[in-house]
């Protein structure tokens, strides 16, 4: 794997594989996550998907793509501890599995470089018609997270936990505020936003780095460089002390409880085992207690957001097991905190951990992922390094970095009348 | 064993049927870490009445899926557990024709490939066990009942077929799932969980022999009694129902529109059936497609929409949904593009650009280790190898597609499932949006 300077805050992070049937890239700007941008950044990657100067709409696009054996272009927008990923990721088919042998990447690449640099425009202006038709469809789609409702209640815990913080921001900013934003805003924007963003490119395939660095250069060489924004970085706050509760009514036939806690430990591989022991595996102690000794759910499990130090817990249960389940989950916590867990569970952990690792390297998008996420928080941690690093973990540190965690959340989605 | 070269795909498989009538298939992935091991039954939701020595037996609904949950119990404890104490990631799913665990892992591939061949095939259950799971399953199906994208597919369905079984969700109902006991669930598993009724298909870097060699030393010697299973009388393909509607806490309404399709019985020709209704799925209204293009220019559908070919024993059906603001729009607008795709027939410039694509999709899906395992799992039990799909593709042409259109998605074929915003959600959301 290398990471190189392409341009003016232009970084390409190659790696090459030759065991994928595809080729893997993206293009990625970063910024810190803000109220006022969060849904202009995401609003601005889904116009710009609509058509450019050489493929001006929908069906050209489309057509284009198909053409290249189903190459995927697809906008993305994504939330790295308080800054934002917006940007497109694409893949074609590698050309040794193509009928007549034939060149995909420059076609890709080429096509990437003009979504940023040559989109469709009238008299100067993105068009008005794809400005409104995604702003639309963009409210209604951040709306439509209520359909789900464990992740409906995932970010919702956020947005109370973390009011007033970047983090409590949702990933395409709110529905409310995408619904403000008008053409001219939206226009001046991308102009203030192009040339100063970083812009993190990434490869993973069996082209060499030489044609790979060629192509990207060749597509992005109008792309207009001046000015830096420097993502931000993550502010970590102690927890709510009392900590607060937080109840929402549906009309659903299941109850989901999350619970958020805060942790100050700076010992991110021993949280990262704490973490497993707790709620991040299928043998982990919420999932043997709450769901397979108390029978009080499907599902119960923790997510160790390490870029911030948080630590969410997610269920769903019977309305009426509210406080049955609240409780089991902070005796379970309260065990790792005294140390006490078996040889198996911390082995099991440990072991599961090291296997995600290991298998990051088998798919492309896992490793984009990790190392954009990373180049963005500035940290230069590496999957060997962390692969590492969690091999050395001691209990002790493990006992130390539970003893870091406070709850500060709790909320619950109940149903219309329920007691809870 | 036998080892078959792919080049088109650049894959090499290796298979042998074990004597007590075990297909194993090792598909060989050179380079990756990641070792992937899928032990799958024909047996799923769709199964509850079947013959065995001789007797008919009709089982709970949900029953399949329920023995799926309690077979990683055994009598030292839990498979779970033994697996993850090994850093394997393991998991299960029930499907409506299949039941498969699998294990993935980067370390002791063997050793959990044993845990997962002996707990699959040795069955353990008490009441207790049997009771306490009634709780958790309980709980999934009230998570199920909650999810729109589920309910939309389970009222289509229960309007499309009046008595396929495919109608009865997989996981039964809280209701059904209290019918069931030890001795039902130990009956099921001597009836499907025989090596003759199952494959165990494995991808990944290791030793071919080896795998063929762990499943001989831990599966019984002897293979099992064909099963005769009942899917209800053939039907007739006009549907049940042309319509339900039902309001639930959703953003926008959300529809999925089913056409019954002719079953296909099996062998190559399924896979070439496949071919055939995937390709007309993405001229009639894949993303590319002049009919998608429009309507979401127009503002009439969103990014949300999609839409496949499914075959299942006895049926097979299209189906095709999102949210929608006006469903019965979208509907009108589909049934209208396949009768002109039928009549008119579809642009050459535009088949062969849906071709390329298409193409390139199933090589694209050969990236993962689960979607390689449950089409070559799937491709046993119905009798075609998944792999040559390359030479299936090439033999199929314009022509073919349009028949289907023309004989398949016909508003006679046609029913339509909506889920409606319940009132009040719309406004709680837009509130949250300040």
């Amino acid at each position: 794997m290398t990471r190189q300077l392409l341009m003016n805050n232009v970084y390409l992070t190659y790696i090459p594989s030759e065991k994928f049937k595809t080729s893997f890239l993206s293009a990625q700007m970063a910024a810190p996550l803000e109220k006022e941008t969060a849904g202009r950044n995401a609003l601005l990657v889904n116009v710009l998907n609509r058509g450019t100067v050489r493929c001006p709409d929908m069906a050209a696009i489309g057509r284009e793509l198909d053409m290249l054996y189903g190459a995927r272009l697809e906008p993305t927008v994504r939330k790295k501890g308080e800054n934002q990923l917006f940007g497109f990721v694409a893949s074609c088919v590698d050309d040794r599995f193509l009928p007549k042998g034939e060149k995909l990447l420059e076609k890709l690449t080429d096509l990437l470089g003009e979504f940023y640099c040559n989109p469709i425009t009238r008299g100067g202006r993105l068009l008005e018609e794809y400005v409104e038709s995604e702003r639309e469809n963009l409210a209604d789609l951040i709306r439509s997270d209520i359909n789900d409702k464990r992740s409906y209640a995932a970010r919702r815990l956020l947005e109370e936990m973390c009011a007033g913080e970047r983090y409590g921001i949702g990933r395409m900013g709110s529905a409310g505020d995408v619904e403000k934003i008008s053409l001219q805003k939206l226009n001046s924007y991308y102009c203030d936003i192009l040339p100063k963003g970083r812009l993190e490119l990434f490869y993973c395939g069996s082209a060499p780095e030489k044609r790979v660095a060629g192509a990207f250069t060749r597509a992005f060489a109008a792309l207009p460089r001046k000015g830096v924004l420097e993502p931000a970085d993550t502010v970590r706050r102690p927890a709510r002390d009392p900590f607060q509760v937080v109840v929402d009514e549906m009309d659903v036939s299941q109850g989901k409880l999350c619970i958020g806690y805060r942790t100050d430990s700076e010992d991110v591989p021993a949280t990262m085992l704490m973490n497993a022991m707790f709620g991040g595996t299928s043998n982990s102690k919420l999932f043997l207690n709450v769901r397979e000794k108390l029978s009080l759910c499907y599902y119960a499990g923790s997510a160790y957001h390490r870029l911030k130090g948080l630590i969410t817990v997610s269920s769903g249960i019977e309305f009426a097991n509210y406080d049955r389940a609240v409780e089991e989950i902070s005796r379970q916590l309260e065990a790792l905190q005294r140390g006490e867990w078996e040889d198996w569970e911390l082995m099991g952990a440990r072991e599961s951990l090291l296997s995600s690792l290991r298998t990051m390297e088998d798919a492309p998008s896992s490793l984009e992922d990790f190392v954009v996420g990373q180049a963005v928080a500035g940290s230069d941690e590496t999957i060997p390094g962390l692969i590492a690093a969690l091999q050395t973990v001691t209990e002790e540190r493990i006992q130390e970095a539970a003893r870091a965690v406070r709850p500060d959340t709790i909320y619950f989605l109940k149903g219309k009348e329920a007691q809870a | 064993m036998s080892a078959t070269e792919y080049p088109r795909l650049g894959e090499k498989v290796f298979r042998r049927r074990l004597n007590n009538g075990l297909e194993v298939v090792v598909v060989n992935k050179p380079f990756h870490a990641k070792r992937y091991a899928f032990f799958a039954v024909r047996y799923g939701g769709m199964d509850l009445r079947f013959r065995l020595d001789g007797q008919w037996q009709d089982t709970p609904a949900g029953i399949a899926h329920y023995l799926e949950h309690k077979m990683f119990d055994t009598e030292e404890g839990n498979a779970l557990q033994e697996l993850a104490k090994n850093g394997a990631h393991d998991n299960a799913f029930t499907s409506n024709a299949i039941t498969a665990y699998y294990v993935e892992c980067t370390e002791k591939f063997y050793e959990n490939l044993r845990i997962l061949l002996s707990f699959v095939s040795v069955p353990w259950f008490t009441q207790e066990s049997v009771d306490k799971e009634q709780g958790i399953i309980a709980q999934e199906i009230r998570m199920i009942e909650d999810d729109p994208d589920w309910r939309v597919y389970a009222n289509l369905m229960d309007c499309l077929y009046r008595s396929s079984p495919v109608r009865i969700p997989v996981a039964g109902s809280v209701e059904s799932i209290r019918q069931i006991t030890p001795q039902t669930l130990y009956d099921c598993h001597k009836a499907f969980y025989t090596p003759s009724n199952m494959v165990l298909v494995c991808v990944g870097d290791m030793d071919p022999d080896r795998v063929a060699a762990e499943a001989e030393a831990i599966l019984p010697r002897e293979g099992g009694p064909a099963i005769d299973r009942d899917y209800g009388e053939e039907e007739s393909l006009a549907p049940a129902e042309r319509e339900r509607s039902m309001n639930m806490e959703v953003s926008m309404p959300m529809f999925l529109a089913g056409y019954k399709c002719r079953p296909q019985s099996g062998g190559e020709d399924l896979l070439r059936q496949s071919i055939i209704g995937d390709l007309a799925c993405d001229v009639l209204f894949g993303d590319s497609s002049p009919l998608y293009t429009r309507l979401y220019e127009e503002g009439v559908i969103n990014g949300s929409l999609g839409g496949n070919f499914d075959m299942l024993p006895g049926v097979a059906y299209i189906y095709v949904g999102g949210d929608a603001k006006d469903p019965h729009r979208v509907f009108e607008e589909i049934n209208r593009q396949a009768k002109k795709l039928g009549e008119e027939g579809i642009d050459e410039a535009f088949y062969q650009q849906i071709r390329r694509a298409s193409y390139g999709g199933m090589i694209r899906s050969l990236n993962s280790f689960e979607n390689i395992a449950v089409s070559m799992a799937e491709g046993y039990f119905r009798g075609f190898d998944y792999y040559r799909f390359p030479e299936i593709f090439d033999a199929v042409t314009k022509a073919d597609v349009e028949a289907f259109l023309r004989e398949n998605v016909t508003p006679e074929r046609a029913a339509l499932s909506i889920i409606q915003a319940a009132a009040g959600c719309r406004d709680r959301s837009l509130a949250e949006g300040q």
